[in-house]
């Protein structure tokens, strides 16, 4: 550990602390005993900063830091959901196709192509336009997962063909291993370590796209998000009514998650190349 | 590769991408319980209070129809392709009623093309000598304190740096006005003016978030570049600082920034639409929040199905500009 400090560059250092922070907020400090702060009017309405209400109250009587934390918590984890399904189907077709090659290959590939080209946000528009009312947290991460696995896969696909011939594949295969003990267990190692940085970049992408639907009303209604936090501020009209705390929390704090996260990835691919340099 | 096999290749993966997605157009919403047809009899009927039973069945029936819902599947999707994809035609819209839904798109479709491509444009050519700098100097403070900013604003999302400029520009100094409105009774003037006026703060939020991948994917670019050998002997040549900025670094890349342009241009449409709604901009962007906020299923499809052809045409079109810009590729 102590080692990686030293090797690893500014920018993993601070992404990686800033990431930390979320996640601490979002997954330890989200469980200490409180109000849920959905319920409206819970305490007074309108109120600005103080010792007990650290960001104030909502228009709804919510506290605004207790309503934060819940939406980071809920905005990691639809992030981290996607993520999970987008890379591990990712990887499995990814693989697939590198490794059985022929029509397998090409068919996966023109389907996944297909996919990383489509426009997106049309699509989960409409599709979520659908289900306006109906949808729920874990139909919202199916959605969004639709889109997260196929760069992950091509990117993989592309890795698995150079692999492939690789020495020491070649001697495990000589040595007997079947294909599929050669893809887990000489592969996927391999896969893993760069598919982190993928899965990094799923969780980003699919926060974003969340609250990119939030705004437009399209997100689960009943979902504390930090899009849905922004969405409602808005409706409320915070701005006008200059609370600024309210609609100026997730912001920020969207905004510190998506940089922290964006160095935390950048970083992490340089430490790699320097890495697999030496 | 002769020029024609890969014209032919592109042209065929271009209309695989708009059939593919038109595809998942036809069949996401039959997957999907909800009715539309059922939907928007109920709000009909909420709004106009109660009608004749004979009278709503015949509408019902007129409905089906027009959502192409009659027949069996494959006539189904038969008809909606003839009919949307190859006619842009997509029915009456029910926001506006009896208006067709391709007037009103074609309407508003050119505030988004002209917002969202040039702001992209603007933003790659600004992204891309600051990154080429920054790229070139690595070393320098400037280099470094540009560099961070893109970091810092690139991966946000369009309609939150949107909502930031809003919030800072619009209510707090209250220098732009926060909603577009158009003149539309005065002179042509009067109309550019309110236009210029209202794309500033919307064209702004693209142009940032654009410029933001530009600069860091030219900065990585531009210093691999500079650390090749040819540069060195360039140097060792003593050809100046400058004339091997723009003719030795700049122009080896820059090709691979033109995919760039055409990869980003997906990304810029739906941060387009997000940031119309933001601002109040009359394009597609806010047809389409229009359309889901009163459930207008026809303005939904005609505005997405419309927006894939448009996304993947001007990718199509950038990649088959490429070979003609890249001296490297010479088709017999």
């Amino acid at each position: 550990m102590k080692k990686f400090w030293k090797v690893a560059n500014f920018r993993l250092k601070a992404g990686l602390i800033c990431t930390a922070v979320f996640v601490i907020i979002g997954f330890v400090v989200y469980y200490i005993p409180h109000i849920n702060p959905f319920t409206f009017n819970t305490y007074e309405p309108k109120l600005g900063a103080s010792a007990a209400h650290w960001l104030g109250t909502t228009s709804m009587g919510q506290d605004v830091v207790w309503l934060l934390i819940e939406a980071i918590h809920n905005s990691l984890l639809i992030g981290l959901i996607v993520a999970l399904i987008g890379t591990v189907v990712g990887v499995l077709v990814g693989l697939l196709a590198g490794f059985v090659g022929g029509v397998v290959d090409r068919i996966l590939m023109i389907i996944t192509d297909t996919f990383v080209v489509i426009p997106q946000l049309p699509i989960l528009i409409l599709m979520t336009a659908l289900m306006k009312g109906g949808s729920t947290v874990i139909l919202m991460a199916l959605v969004l997962a639709m889109f997260a696995w196929a760069w992950p896969s091509r990117q993989i696909r592309s890795m698995a063909l150079t692999m492939k011939e690789r020495d020491f594949i070649q001697v495990a295969k000589f040595s007997g291993e079947g294909t599929l003990q050669i893809v887990v267990t000489e592969i996927l190692p391999y896969a893993l370590t760069w598919s982190l940085s993928n899965f990094m970049n799923a969780v980003l992408s699919a926060i974003g796209s969340e609250s990119s639907l939030a705004v437009l009303g399209l997100s689960p209604g009943n979902l504390v998000s930090l899009g849905n936090m922004i969405q409602w501020a808005r409706n409320y009209n915070a701005i006008f009514n200059q609370q600024y705390l309210w609609i100026g929390a997730p912001i920020v704090a969207t905004v510190i998650l998506f940089i922290g996260l964006f160095m935390l990835i950048t970083g992490y691919n340089d430490y790699l190349q320097v890495k697999r340099g030496r | 590769m002769k020029f024609k096999t890969f014209f032919a290749q592109r042209i065929l993966a271009w209309a695989l991408t708009i059939m593919i997605g038109v595809t998942f157009i036809f069949f996401i919403p039959r997957m999907f319980p909800s009715d539309p047809v059922e939907t928007m009899i109920a709000q009909m009927q909420s709004r106009s209070g109660n009608m004749d039973p004979a009278e709503m069945e015949a509408l019902r029936t007129k409905l089906r129809v027009q959502f192409g819902l009659e027949g069996s599947l494959l006539e189904q999707y038969g008809s909606f392709l003839w009919n949307g994809l190859l006619h842009f035609d997509f029915g009456p819209s029910l926001m506006s009623y009896p208006e067709p839904v391709n007037n009103i798109i074609g309407r508003n479709l050119p505030y988004t093309l002209g917002l969202s491509l040039t702001s992209t444009l603007v933003a790659w050519i600004i992204g891309n000598i600051v990154g080429l700098l920054a790229g070139f100097r690595p070393k320098k403070r400037s280099s470094k304190i540009m560099e961070g900013i893109a970091i810092c604003i690139y991966p946000i999302p369009y309609f939150l740096i949107a909502l930031i400029l809003q919030i800072v520009f619009a209510y707090l100094l209250g220098w732009f006005p926060i909603q577009t409105t158009l003149m539309t009774r005065g002179t042509f003037l009067q109309w550019l003016g309110s236009l210029l006026k209202g794309s500033i703060l919307p064209g702004l939020s693209l142009l940032l978030v654009g410029m933001g991948w530009q600069i860091i994917s030219m900065k990585s670019l531009a210093s691999t570049t500079a650390d090749e050998d040819f540069v060195l002997f360039a140097r060792f040549r003593g050809i100046s600082e400058r004339k091997i900025g723009i003719s030795y670094v700049f122009r080896n890349c820059i090709l691979t920034q033109i995919t760039a342009l055409a990869m980003s241009l997906g990304g810029v449409f739906g941060g387009s639409i997000m940031t119309e709604i933001i601002f109040g901009y009359p394009g597609v962007g806010q047809l389409i929040q229009g359309a889901i906020l009163q459930s207008d299923y026809n303005m939904i499809l005609g505005c997405i199905t419309i927006s894939i052809v448009a996304i993947s045409t001007a990718t199509l079109i950038v990649d088959l500009v490429y070979p003609f810009i890249d001296p490297r590729i010479r088709y017999g």
